[in-house]
């Protein structure tokens, strides 16, 4: 059975995390970053690869990282949802080292090395919504090394130094590390993790992974991200649930504190219900990850399943029931409700992950 | 402090002693009672050692473990997890050395006289009169949803002892004999054709005050141990993947092809997804427990398994297919405990409309966890300051 509880070395990883939030990143500086000149929080993501280590906690001490595992990774995601603080932990920790460190070539402890330090930022140049199962995409076609195509909607690439691109070769799959695309943000749901278009024309690349670990690598990747974005998924849901319980304590109508009322309370309480049980499948599918047990197809399936829609539905109430206050640009909730959204469809629909898990579960349409 | 190794020395030496292949059934667990070996967070004198509460389960273990007899906890639950805590918390020195022992070895069956038809969910409004005579109480109501009565030869029973103040304060708990003249049980048969409950009628019957649990006028403090520890022992027991009702109708979705459409087949795997989230969930609880931190989850863990249940029993209907239409025996019977897997869908999707109603109703428990654990305000409470004869009903 997966350890589904909190260690006190993830406990204390998640306080010094949560200060650092609460005096760098409060609600209104975030929002206000949203429509400065620089979306991205730059010099916070610096200090979070700096001072942190975040940049490279799950890349192994020998390249330069803190040896950590997924389970760190997934209470740092809860923080970071918790705040929706504007980093590309996703990008380039997540998505782009996960890629990397399956790879296990030369090249790619090369590059991992650099991501790991904070040196530069990495990013996986797929769509968001790529999902673990899918095909391999076939947008990018490489020839000796030179790489064309187009990829769009891929996350934190605005802010990306090297980007871990898959591409279809004469020999088959491959990963490349290119560095000098075009990039060319998009106007994206979610105010604070940016998409972006990437486009390869004639564009060098390195190779870091060819046809025998290409694949894999990929999946891998999209697999502990969907994994992993369960976590930030619940901290989001928890955001919701904390601010607006604490807003029906101290707002007032009809005489009373609006939280007294049960048309209220009981939403509430299937709310904490529902995160009661997306906790334990996000803790269920980080602690599978980090065991590396073979039963993360199903576990990352099922937290998928959960997370994501408790996300949504935490966001939703969260505004509906502040009211008015709850539709304005003033008040922090719409971007939960726009990362919840994006993140619902982000590596895979609860939908898609239900599929998957009707496969993996034996039970055929 | 006594260790889990001195458990296993302890209950080595007593199965020397006592041989279960050939010591009789009821005298073996009146000596492992007298060996303290029976509730090991009992006092000494009473069935314990003053051990820690976690050690029970090394001491269960081994005696398992030597093909011991066990007591049958799930046909005395209520007497070992509502009455015997309370009689052990409120009982005179004189009530628990009479009471404890035959409860625990089964001896004596007890069952719990709460709810009324006029007060279910609010308990503390209910209505059944005990008037003083002297050394006796003369009882008089209705009590209702009381499983194994038929069976029972005490009660925990909760009365109104004074009218005249608000309805928290005017309460006395007792002990009754349920085969003192004037009490009636009678079979309320449910939904499901079966009486798995009865009603209770109390006319007139005389019980001593030395019956009496904790003093007149503080029955609500005494009732609130009571249903404290029916809250614990409701907890989320642990399950494999596919245990229960959802490894039942996977199994039935795999076998059965023709039964398939695109609708059951997505809340089919919903709920899969569900259950492994609850199962996860409640595991999670036990490692907190384990840990000595137990989480406010539990509260929020009933509501979880009824939605659950009832989702899973109307699911498993339509996936019958025309035998949805059958139904297993409408025969009247009064079974000793609740039978969900041994009985058919139609069974099962009746007696979980139950789940969300017994120990507390869903709309209860939200309100728990959102005053409670959220920290919400209560309702405005109109009868807080009301004698309990005014209330209006």
């Amino acid at each position: 059975m997966s350890d589904l509880l909190y260690s006190e070395v993830e406990e204390d990883l998640r306080s010094s995390v949560r200060d650092l939030f609460a005096d760098k990143a409060s609600a209104a500086s975030v929002l206000a970053r949203t429509e400065s000149e620089e979306p991205y929080d730059l010099k916070l993501w610096r200090t979070l690869a700096g001072e942190l280590g975040l940049a490279g906690l799950s890349v192994p001490e020998e390249l330069g990282g803190q040896g950590a595992s997924a389970r760190e990774v997934a209470v740092v995601l809860e923080e970071l949802g918790r705040a929706v603080v504007p980093v590309p932990f996703l990008g380039s920790a997540v998505l782009a080292t996960s890629a990397l460190l399956a790879c296990g070539t030369d090249e790619s402890d090369q590059v991992l090395r650099r991501l790991a330090t904070g040196e530069a930022i990495g990013v996986l140049a797929v769509p968001l919504t790529l999902w673990p199962g899918a095909e391999f995409p076939s947008a990018v076609k490489a020839d000796g090394g030179v790489l064309n195509g187009r990829i769009g909607l891929v996350a934190d690439a605005s802010v990306a130094d090297v980007l871990i691109v898959p591409a279809v070769t004469e020999q088959g799959h491959a990963l490349y590390a290119v560095e000098g695309a075009t990039v060319t943000e998009a106007t994206s749901l979610d105010l604070t993790r940016r998409l972006a278009d990437v486009t390869l024309d004639g564009t060098p690349g390195r190779l870091v992974a060819g046809p025998d670990r290409a694949t894999a690598a990929l999946e891998r990747a999209l697999l502990e991200g969907a994994g992993l974005l369960a976590s930030e998924q619940l901290g989001v849901a928890q955001w919701c649930l904390d601010e607006t319980v604490a807003y029906l304590k101290q707002r007032y109508q009809f005489g009373r504190p609006v939280g007294s009322f049960q048309a209220l309370k009981h939403r509430l309480a299937d709310l904490y219900l529902e995160l009661a049980m997306a906790r334990a499948a996000a803790r269920n599918a980080a602690d599978t990850l980090a065991t590396g047990g073979d039963d993360a197809g199903i576990a990352v399936a099922v937290a998928q399943s959960s997370c994501a829609s408790v996300a949504v539905h935490a966001a939703e109430e969260a505004v509906q029931m502040h009211g008015g206050i709850g539709m304005t640009w003033e008040h922090p909730a719409h971007l939960y409700l726009k990362r919840a959204k994006s993140d619902q469809l982000a590596l895979g629909t609860p939908g898609r992950h239900r599929a998957t898990l009707a496969h993996l579960a034996n039970l055929p349409a | 402090m006594t260790t889990a190794e001195d458990l296993r020395a302890r209950v080595g030496e007593f199965l020397a002693a006592h041989d279960p292949k050939t010591t009789d059934r009821l005298e073996f667990l009146r000596a492992r009672f007298d060996a303290g070996l029976a509730w090991v967070h009992y006092p000494a004198g009473l069935g314990g050692l003053d051990a820690a509460r976690e050690l029970q389960s090394v001491v269960d273990g081994e005696f398992a473990a030597a093909g011991a007899p066990d007591n049958n906890p799930r046909r005395i639950g209520i007497g070992l997890g509502m009455a015997a805590p309370t009689i052990l918390r409120f009982g005179t020195e004189e009530q628990r050395k009479r009471y404890l022992r035959p409860l625990w070895t089964g001896e004596e069956v007890w069952c719990q006289l709460f709810s009324e038809p006029g007060a279910g969910s609010d308990l503390a409004a209910l209505g059944t009169r005990a008037v003083r005579d002297g050394d006796e109480w003369v009882v008089t109501g209705q009590k209702v949803w009381t499983s194994v009565a038929h069976l029972a030869r005490f009660a925990i029973l909760v009365t109104r002892t004074d009218p005249d103040v608000p309805k928290h304060q005017g309460m006395t708990y007792f002990v009754c004999d349920m085969t003192a003249p004037g009490v009636d049980v009678r079979p309320l048969r449910q939904l499901t054709g079966e009486a798995e409950f009865n009603e209770v009628f109390l006319e007139g019957v005389r019980v001593p005050d030395a019956n009496r649990l904790g003093a007149v006028g503080e029955g609500w403090k005494v009732a609130q141990t009571t249903l404290m520890n029916e809250r614990v022992a409701i907890g989320g027991q642990a399950s494999p993947r596919e245990g229960g009702l959802i490894g039942i109708l996977a199994k039935t979705w795999r076998e059965h092809p023709e039964l398939r459409t695109p609708d059951l087949h997505e809340r089919l795997v919903r709920l899969w997804a569900d259950a492994e989230t609850a199962r996860l969930a409640a595991s999670r609880l036990r490692q907190q427990l384990a840990v000595g931190a137990p989480g406010p989850e539990g509260s929020a863990m009933k509501l979880a398994f009824a939605r659950l249940q009832q989702e899973m029993t109307g699911l498993e209907i339509e996936l019958a297919g025309a035998d949805g239409l059958r139904y297993d025996d409408w025969t009247m019977t009064r079974p000793e405990r609740v039978d969900m897997l041994g009985r058919g869908p139609g069974y099962r999707y009746l007696r979980a409309k139950g789940n969300s109603i017994e120990g507390g109703t869903s709309e209860v428990l939200r309100n728990i966890i959102a005053e409670r654990v959220l920290g919400l305000p209560s309702e405005p409470r109109v009868d807080k300051d009301v004698a309990w004869k005014d209330l209006p009903r």
